[in-house]
C-alpha cells in the first residue's frame, strides 16, 4: 500500500506550483496514496524488451523551411495579460530576487 | 442536420431562422440543463445573415446554416474561452482553431461554447468550475463527461452538431449517456491547433450530432493535414459519407468477451449483444478476440494522461494570460509586501484550478519526478505499447471491435464526485482507443427500463474511420434508437425541433 506523509504532499504541490491548504494536504495525501496503490498492479506486467510509446504518429509531416511567415499581432497577444507594459511588449509580474 | 442544412441550400428557409430557432431552443432549456457556458446570440444570427445575404457563395457548403455548438476549450478568435476553468473565466483567444475555420469555411453558424469537466478532466462534467451540465434524459443524473456540455445540446435539439474533445473518451461516454453519435478520430486526423491542450499524446477533436451520417459530413469538414499541429497526419482525407452504404455482408466484428463480462450493467450488456445481433442479421460475422492488456489500461491512461497534464497545465500561472491571484500583505512577516513570483504562481493555480484538475497535476508531477520516473511513467509508456499490439493483432482477423461504451448508464450527479477512483473506472473501455491512436465512435443502441440511453462502440483501425462509420451506419438503418427522444422535449415547441 503506497503512503504519503504531508512532507511528500508539500513536496509534489511545490513543484507543481500549487499552494494547498491543510485540508487539501490531507485529501490529496489520501487520495493519491489510493490512486497509486491501484497503479501498482502494473508492476506485474511482464515489460522486458518492450519499447515505449511516447507518441502514436506513425507518419511525420515534413519540417518547413526556416523562414519568418506573418504571426500573431503583439498587441493582440498580450490582450489577455493580467499586468503588461503594453507599448514595450513586456508582462510585468513580482519581484523575482530578493 | 442535413435537413436543415438542405433546407437552407434550396432556400425553404432562411440561415436566420434555423439559427433563431437554435437559439429559442437553448434559450427554452438551458437554465435547467447548463449545456452552454456561452451564447453568441449576436454573433450567430450576424453570421447567419451573411449566409442569407450571399446565398450563392455559400449554398454549395457541406454545412450551410448549420448551428453548431462547440466546447469551452476549443478557441474561438474574440470569443471567451475558459475550459470550464476560473482561470480561464475572462480568457478571449487571439486567434480561432483550425477546427473553427474549417466549419466556418464550410459554411457553419457557430451558436455558443459549451460546459464540459475542467479542462477536459472528468467523465460527468462535475467538474466545471462553473456547474454541472444536466443530462436531458433525467435531469438529476450526469450527462457524462468531459464533453457533457456537447452532448446535452444536441440531444436536448439545441444544435443539430457539437464538437467536443476525446482524450479518455471525453465525446464518446456522454455521447453514449445522452443517446447521440459521438466520433473520436484517428489520433492526427483533426488538427489540435487551438485545442487547450490536456494530454498531447491523447486528445483529438471529434463531432457529436445525431446520426452517423452527420457525424460522417462533419468528418468531412475537420478532417486535414494541418501544417500548424506537429503530430496532424498527412493522410489522405477520403469522403466518409461516400462509404455509408449500409453493406455490411463478410464484414468481421471482433468481440473481447472476456473483458465485457466484468462489471457492466446487465441492461447494457443485453443491449449490446442485441445490437451485434442485428449486425449479424445484416450479414456481419462476430469473433471473438482476446485483449490480454486492456484490464491495464485505466493505470496507464492516468499516469500518462495526468503526467502529459502536468507540463500542459504548467502554462497558466498568471503571467500571460487568465487569472492572477491579487498579491496579499502578510502582517506577520517583517516584508510586508513580499509577494515574490513563486508565491504568485502558487496562489493563482490554487485558486483557479479545481480540485480534481490539482489532483492529477499532483499525480503528473510525481509520477514524472527523479525516482519514480521509471516506475511509473516509463512502465506505463511500454503497457501503452502492448495494448496498442494487442490491437494491431486483433485487427489482422477482424475489421472492427465492438464493445459497451459506458459499463453503466448515466448515474446520479454526486453520486460518485468524492470517490475520484470510481469516477476512473468509468472510462475502462474507452481510454485504449486513446491510447493506441485509433479511431473509435459511440451509437444509441437502447434504452434502460428508466429510459437511459445505451451506447454501442466500435473501434476500427488507424485511419478506417469509412470503415468504422460504414458499420455503425449500416447498424442504425436497421434500429430506431437514433431517433428516440427524451421526455423533456417531448412538451417543446415542435417547431425548435425541425432539423
Amino acid at each position: 500500500m503506497v503512503s504519503f506523509s504531508r512532507a511528500d504532499v508539500e513536496a509534489i504541490a511545490a513543484l507543481a506550483q500549487l499552494e494547498l491548504d491543510d485540508a487539501e494536504i490531507d485529501l490529496f495525501g489520501r487520495q493519491l496514496a489510493e490512486i497509486l496503490t491501484y497503479v501498482e498492479q502494473l508492476q506485474r506486467i511482464d515489460t522486458a524488451g518492450v519499447a515505449p510509446t511516447a507518441s502514436v504518429v506513425s507518419a511525420h509531416a515534413a519540417d518547413r523551411d526556416d523562414v519568418v511567415r506573418p504571426s500573431l499581432d503583439r498587441a493582440e497577444a498580450m490582450a489577455n495579460a493580467p499586468d503588461a507594459a503594453r507599448q514595450v511588449g513586456l508582462f510585468r509580474v513580482p519581484r523575482v530576487i530578493g | 442536420m442535413r435537413a436543415c442544412r438542405d433546407a437552407v441550400r434550396t432556400g425553404d428557409r432562411s440561415a436566420v431562422s434555423v439559427c433563431e430557432a437554435a437559439l429559442a431552443s437553448i434559450a427554452a432549456h438551458d437554465p435547467l440543463l447548463h449545456a452552454f457556458n456561452t451564447v453568441t446570440a449576436e454573433r450567430a444570427l450576424e453570421r447567419a445573415a451573411a449566409l442569407d445575404r450571399d446565398r450563392d457563395r455559400w449554398r454549395d457548403r457541406p454545412l450551410t446554416g448549420v448551428p453548431v455548438a462547440l466546447k469551452d476549450n476549443i478557441s474561438t478568435r474574440g470569443v471567451r474561452t475558459t475550459a470550464s476553468s476560473k482561470i480561464l473565466e475572462s480568457f478571449v483567444p487571439p486567434y480561432d482553431a483550425a477546427v473553427v475555420e474549417k466549419l466556418e469555411g464550410a459554411g457553419a453558424v457557430i451558436v455558443g461554447k459549451t460546459n464540459c469537466d475542467e479542462f477536459a478532466m472528468g467523465s460527468s462534467t462535475e467538474n466545471s468550475a462553473f456547474g454541472p451540465a444536466r443530462n436531458p434524459w433525467a435531469i438529476d443524473r450526469i450527462p457524462g463527461g468531459s464533453s457533457g456540455g456537447s452532448a446535452v445540446a444536441v440531444a436536448a435539439g439545441m444544435a443539430p452538431l457539437a464538437l467536443g474533445s476525446d482524450t479518455g473518451g471525453s465525446i464518446r461516454q456522454p455521447a453514449a449517456l445522452c443517446g447521440i453519435v459521438g466520433l473520436k478520430p484517428t489520433y492526427g486526423r483533426v488538427s489540435r491547433y487551438g485545442l487547450l491542450a490536456f494530454a498531447s499524446s491523447l486528445d483529438q477533436i471529434g463531432p457529436l450530432a445525431r446520426t452517423v451520417g452527420d457525424a460522417a459530413i462533419a468528418l468531412n469538414v475537420i478532417a486535414g493535414l494541418d501544417p500548424a499541429d506537429a503530430t496532424s497526419a498527412p493522410a489522405p482525407v477520403p469522403d466518409f459519407s461516400i462509404g455509408l452504404t449500409g453493406d455490411v455482408r463478410g464484414a468481421r466484428i471482433g468481440v473481447p468477451r472476456a473483458l465485457i463480462e466484468n462489471g457492466v450493467d446487465p441492461q447494457v450488456a443485453e443491449a449490446v449483444t442485441a445490437a451485434l445481433d442485428v449486425l449479424v442479421g445484416r450479414g456481419a460475422t462476430l469473433v471473438e478476440i482476446d485483449l490480454p492488456h486492456a484490464g491495464a489500461a485505466i493505470p496507464v491512461y492516468y499516469l500518462i494522461a495526468t503526467a502529459e497534464a502536468s507540463s500542459n497545465l504548467a502554462r497558466y500561472d498568471g503571467v500571460r494570460y487568465g487569472y492572477r491571484a491579487a498579491p496579499e500583505t502578510r502582517k506577520e512577516s517583517a516584508d510586508q509586501d513580499r509577494e515574490d513570483l513563486r508565491t504568485m504562481y502558487a496562489r493563482t493555480r490554487a485558486r483557479g484550478f479545481g480540485a480534481e484538475v490539482k489532483r492529477r497535476i499532483m499525480l503528473g508531477t510525481y509520477v514524472l519526478s527523479a525516482g519514480y520516473y521509471d516506475a511509473y511513467y516509463l512502465k506505463a509508456q511500454q503497457v501503452r505499447t502492448l495494448i496498442r499490439g494487442d490491437y494491431e493483432r486483433a485487427f489482422g482477423g477482424v475489421d472492427v471491435v465492438a464493445m459497451p461504451t459506458s459499463p453503466t448508464p448515466a448515474f446520479k450527479i454526486g453520486e460518485r464526485s468524492s470517490d475520484p477512483l470510481q469516477m476512473y473506472l468509468a472510462d475502462v473501455f474507452t481510454v485504449s482507443a486513446n491510447l493506441a491512436g485509433l479511431p473509435a465512435v459511440s451509437i444509441p443502441c437502447g434504452l434502460t427500463a428508466d429510459r437511459l440511453p445505451i451506447g454501442l462502440q466500435l473501434t476500427g483501425p488507424a485511419f478506417d474511420e469509412a470503415t468504422l462509420l460504414r458499420v455503425a451506419d449500416a447498424y442504425e438503418r436497421d434500429t430506431s434508437w437514433w431517433s428516440e427522444r427524451p421526455e423533456l422535449l417531448k412538451t417543446a415547441n415542435p417547431e425548435i425541433l425541425k432539423s
